[in-house]
């Protein structure tokens, strides 16, 4: 098997290391509106889908809202914002991360990749996302961009895995719509395997 | 591309597709406005509580909050109740009793997530933070959570006796009782359905925009019926009038049923847009949907099946207690009734049935459709009692559902219970099924498991359905609120290509797609010259969306109208421009043929001659666009047979679904692999409800499954490869053979993922859902 985090590893992490949104404040804490001014710089850039982007950050936003809300990068969606469903999936340095209980901060220095970023330069689409394609993979599209960007993590790091490594590398990604057999099937194609 | 890879029976690729891979789709919360503000609604934290005092003026002192606003001034402006569209009479005859359901609570709040006041602020984090500054003082009342007693506790609203809405039959009584009496042996089981909650993983949300230049209203909403929706919000709620509210659903990241309803907080959205003056903005966090998306099933029954000496069902005496929660949602009081005890003859000839249903008010959240809305638990009820008896009497469950099944020789065939059903062939399900399950295997593969220290079980599940409501008048004579008919509008452009446009929804079942199959296959125009347009009502006439697996049925049958109409006029312009008579044209591929001779036009020149008729019949209107409603004269019913293979451990008490084969008759099919993704997420979700998930409320009335942590939701890991195959009968009733088929795979799988685990662990019965704990507490002897 891959040496990737497992969901359930990947979760604990993110609870010790006490990132995880809360609950109950959502897209901050709450505790944030009382920070001495001038603590954290704002202003910071980042490198997202190989560009560098100047963007203001609060110190206490995460990944995935400075993406939707700061930058007009609507593609990583969020469906539970605290580390549950994976919709907000992005790769930082080739590895699959929530962007929703990553701080923006955390990633200065670091490469982030999201469904924007996938595309060739002549827009040519990624293998992952033709395969998406091809075997009627997505159904309401929502959990879509977290799934292939799970996929794309996967077969960097496993480039021939079994439907069952499949299984588990897409695990950490729910599709209430129940996709998932198609899912399977396009990881596998994209793999230049037979579904 | 030609017709043949893209027409009817052609598993297109989907057209959607390529702006969900790319992060180009677009659904509510992508959506912005120039000044936007935000909403946050402040929920009550008490199942039961009167509100005696609401004190703002903490929360008005946060920085960025601009206004709030409570049930009280929501009230001041005039704004209507949130109706329950369905009028259930009771035995006696009466009308339900239906509690009156603000969209902002004002002085009692009646279960946990009801919102009472929203704060709208320059931020996100202002509004949270403001909607955290509300101070209310609260007094604590009883809650009602239990259903099985709720009829014996505290009255929850004024003026409705026993908790009680309803109190609904179907079928006749003393001939069912009669039937049971003398029947040769009685199957008697109790069964709870339990309490789902939808979870799409969009969250709902609504941005609202007030032009007041102009006293338009737009609302972009997570709707899978904006129709309906304006119709509420303007007719019933009062917001604002018909012909100036717009409501737009974008993309939508799933519905399931809990996106068909007219909630508080798009209401409230909407109305503040105007009082701020500036667009207003929401957007569920998960914890939201949680408390306060409308739930799912939620049943406690007793059911008594009768058999005479050779196994042939004489009676079915069904008892169910229906949750509908604190109010009575948009279809809450339908689903558990009409959806539920008229679809309790399943495929069997059982000459007497007998149903009642008690729909009670509880402190939780309102109970409405999810996915399958009371046909999968009227499947549940039948499929497991049958299943029982099989066992109860040591016969085969295969032989003794094929020796009580209709046979295609009976259609039509009238039910005890109201239905008549057009047409099936309910064995040629079975078999498949039985086929590719390879039952004859099973004995041995269930020795195998057993050297393994492991138990395998198998169940069915032969079920039916009921889709496409209809017709209309006999639906609002049972008490419906809308008509249940579907519009279809086709405009050819004058450079021959087509804008189509449905009043149905697409929320991941690809109608972008299959509508323009249906279209291109229809006239003969290339399917990339087929634009469908929905989710619209300032560009689509009207129509009534998405539930019920409805869409192709209804809303595709409308646009096989509107094709006609086209086609009828295209004739007579294509024998003007060929100096020919009308009856001597007919049209095929595209064409315009003239009989007896080689000169034809096709349908782009005919449409190029409708909008610059410089040859033109001198009576009939310029342009090429025809609309149609299509009212459907029947409902469709979609049959099949689902079969669940479990393997348990006897160590751990963990459930293996090491297989699962769906067989189902959707009629005709438009696009298979379409069709093929809609039966996979329908049996997730079925097994989802037989294994995983359960919404559970303490005794308090607070949500304990109120995360995706805590409420647990199918997986990639947790399916096996489904096997899945279809049967077709055609409909007989719509232009297109079509049945529908979004919920099958829903309301099948859980009865047979359930026969299955009760027939490994040899137990008569396991509530839902089964989870390795329960199982293992079984094979311990707890």
């Amino acid at each position: 098997m891959s040496t990737r985090l497992s969901r359930r590893r990947f979760i604990k992490s993110v609870i010790a290391s006490g990132v995880a949104a809360s609950a109950t404040s959502g897209w901050y804490s709450a505790a944030q509106a009382n920070r001495p001014a001038g603590t954290t710089e704002r202003l910071i850039s980042l490198n997202i889908n190989g560009r560098t982007r100047r963007v203001d950050v609060l110190p206490q936003e995460t990944l995935a809202s400075t993406l939707r809300y700061k930058l007009g990068m609507t593609g990583t969606k969020i469906g539970c914002n605290r580390g549950e469903c994976g919709a907000c999936t992005v790769l930082i340095d080739d590895v699959t991360h929530y962007s929703c209980s990553m701080l923006t901060h955390s990633v200065r220095g670091r490469s982030v990749t999201t469904v924007e970023g996938l595309q060739a330069a002549d827009g040519t689409l990624h293998p992952i996302q033709q395969a998406f394609i091809d075997e009627l993979a997505p159904q309401c599209g929502y959990c879509t961009p977290g799934q292939i960007m799970a996929a794309v993590a996967l077969l960097k790091d496993n480039p021939k895995p079994t439907r069952d490594e499949v299984r588990v590398g897409l695990s950490g990604n729910l599709c209430r719509c129940g996709a998932y057999d198609h899912y399977l099937s396009a990881v596998l194609r994209a793999s230049g395997q037979s579904t | 591309m030609s017709n043949a890879d893209t027409g009817i029976g052609a598993s297109v690729k989907r057209r959607e597709d390529l702006r969900f891979i790319t992060g180009e789709g677009t659904y509510t919360d992508d959506l912005n406005q120039p000044g936007q503000t935000y909403a946050a609604f402040v929920r009550s934290p008490y199942a039961r509580a009167r509100i005696d005092a609401i004190d703002v003026s903490d929360a008005l002192n946060v920085d960025g909050v601009i206004m709030i606003l409570t049930g009280a001034d929501m009230a001041a402006d005039g704004l209507g109740d949130l109706p329950c569209g369905w009028m259930v009479k009771q035995k006696d005859g009466s009308d339900m009793v239906t509690a009156p359901h603000p969209p902002l609570a004002t002085e009692l709040v009646n279960y946990v997530g009801e919102p009472y006041a929203l704060v709208i602020a320059d931020s996100r984090h202002a509004a949270r933070q403001g909607a955290e500054a509300v101070m209310t003082d609260f007094h604590e009342l009883n809650p009602v959570v239990n259903l099985a007693s709720a009829a014996q506790s505290e009255q929850i609203h004024a003026g409705i006796p026993d908790n009680r809405a309803y109190d609904w039959e179907l079928g006749d009584k003393p001939a069912t009782e009669a039937a049971l009496a003398g029947a040769a042996h009685i199957t008697r089981l109790d069964l709870i359905n339990n309490r789902l909650i939808p979870n799409a993983m969009e969250p709902r949300a609504a941005l609202g925009v007030y032009e007041k230049g102009t006293g338009d209203y737009t609302l972009y909403t997570t709707s899978q019926n904006p129709h309906l929706e304006r119709l509420v919000l303007s007719a019933f709620v009062q917001v604002a009038p018909e012909h100036k509210l717009r409501v737009v659903a974008p993309d939508v990241g799933g519905g399931f049923g809990s996106k068909i309803f007219v909630y508080a907080e798009e209401t409230a959205v909407i109305w503040a847009a105007a009082k701020v003056g500036r667009p207003v903005k929401w957007v569920a966090d998960r914890s939201e949907s949680f408390l306060a998306d409308a739930h799912g099933r939620d049943h406690v029954t007793h059911v008594e099946l009768g058999l005479d000496q050779s196994g042939r069902f004489v009676g079915l005496k069904v008892q169910t207690t229906a949750n509908l929660g604190a109010y009575l949602s948009l279809f809450g009081s339908a689903v558990p009734t009409y959806l539920y005890g008229t679809l309790l003859a399943g495929q069997y000839r059982t000459p007497n049935i007998y149903v009642e249903v008690q729909g009670v008010y509880t402190n939780t959240s309102p109970v409405d459709a999810y996915r399958g809305a009371g046909r999968p638990e009227a499947t549940y009820v039948l499929e497991r009692v049958v299943e029982t008896a099989a066992r109860e009497l040591g016969r085969d469950p295969a032989d003794l559902r094929r020796m009580n099944m209709i046979q295609p020789g009976d259609f039509p065939y009238q039910t005890p219970v109201a239905l008549v059903y057009d047409i099936g062939d309910y064995e040629a399900s079975l078999d498949r099924a039985l086929e590719a399950i390879d039952y004859q295997g099973f004995p041995a593969r269930r020795i195998a498991s057993k050297d393994q220290g492991k138990r395998r079980g198998i169940g069915f599940a032969c079920y039916i359905e009921a889709c496409g409501l209809a017709p209309s008048q006999l639906a609002i004579q049972l008490g419906a609120g809308v008509g249940l008919y579907e519009s279809g509008e086709i405009r050819l452009n004058p450079t021959g290509n087509a804008t189509v446009f449905t009043g149905s929804h697409s929320h991941g079942q690809g109608h972008e797609t299959t509508f323009a199959q249906i279209v291109s296959d229809k006239l003969g125009i290339p399917f990339d010259d087929v634009e469908v347009v929905h989710g619209d009502t300032g560009r689509v006439e009207f129509g009534l969306g998405t539930y019920g697996s409805r869409s192709l049925a209804v809303g595709g049958s409308a646009l096989m109208m509107a094709g006609d109409k086209i086609i009828a006029k295209g004739r007579r312009i294509a024998a003007h421009l060929m100096q020919a008579s009308v009856d001597d044209v007919s049209f095929e591929d595209g064409k315009f043929l003239l009989a007896a001779s080689n000169q034809s036009v096709t349908i782009q020149e005919v449409a190029f001659a409708a909008y610059v008729p410089t040859s033109y019949p001198e009576d009939l209107e310029p342009g090429l666009s025809e609309k149609a409603f299509y009212d459907p004269k029947n409902f469709t019913y979609p049959a099949g047979t689902h079969i669940a293979e479990v393997e348990i451990d006897e160590a751990t008490g963990e459930v293996d679904l090491v297989a699962l084969v769906a067989v189902d008759d959707f009629g005709e099919i438009i696009n298979p692999m379409i069709v093929e993704g809609q039966v996979h997420g329908g049996l997730a979700q079925g097994v989802g409800q037989a294994l995983l998930e359960h919404g559970i409320y303490d005794e308090q009335g607070q949500l304990v499954t109120g995360s995706l942590m805590d409420y647990c939701m199918p997986r990639a890991d947790n399916l096996p490869d489904f096997i899945v195959d279809t049967t077709i009968t055609p409909c007989t009733h719509n232009p297109l053979g079509a049945k529908g088929c979004g919920e099958a795979g829903a309301i099948g799988s859980t009865a047979a993922v359930m026969n299955a685990v009760t027939d490994a662990l040899g137990v008569k019965d396991l509530s839902m859902p089964a989870t390795s704990e329960k199982v293992w507490r079984i094979l311990k002897g707890e």
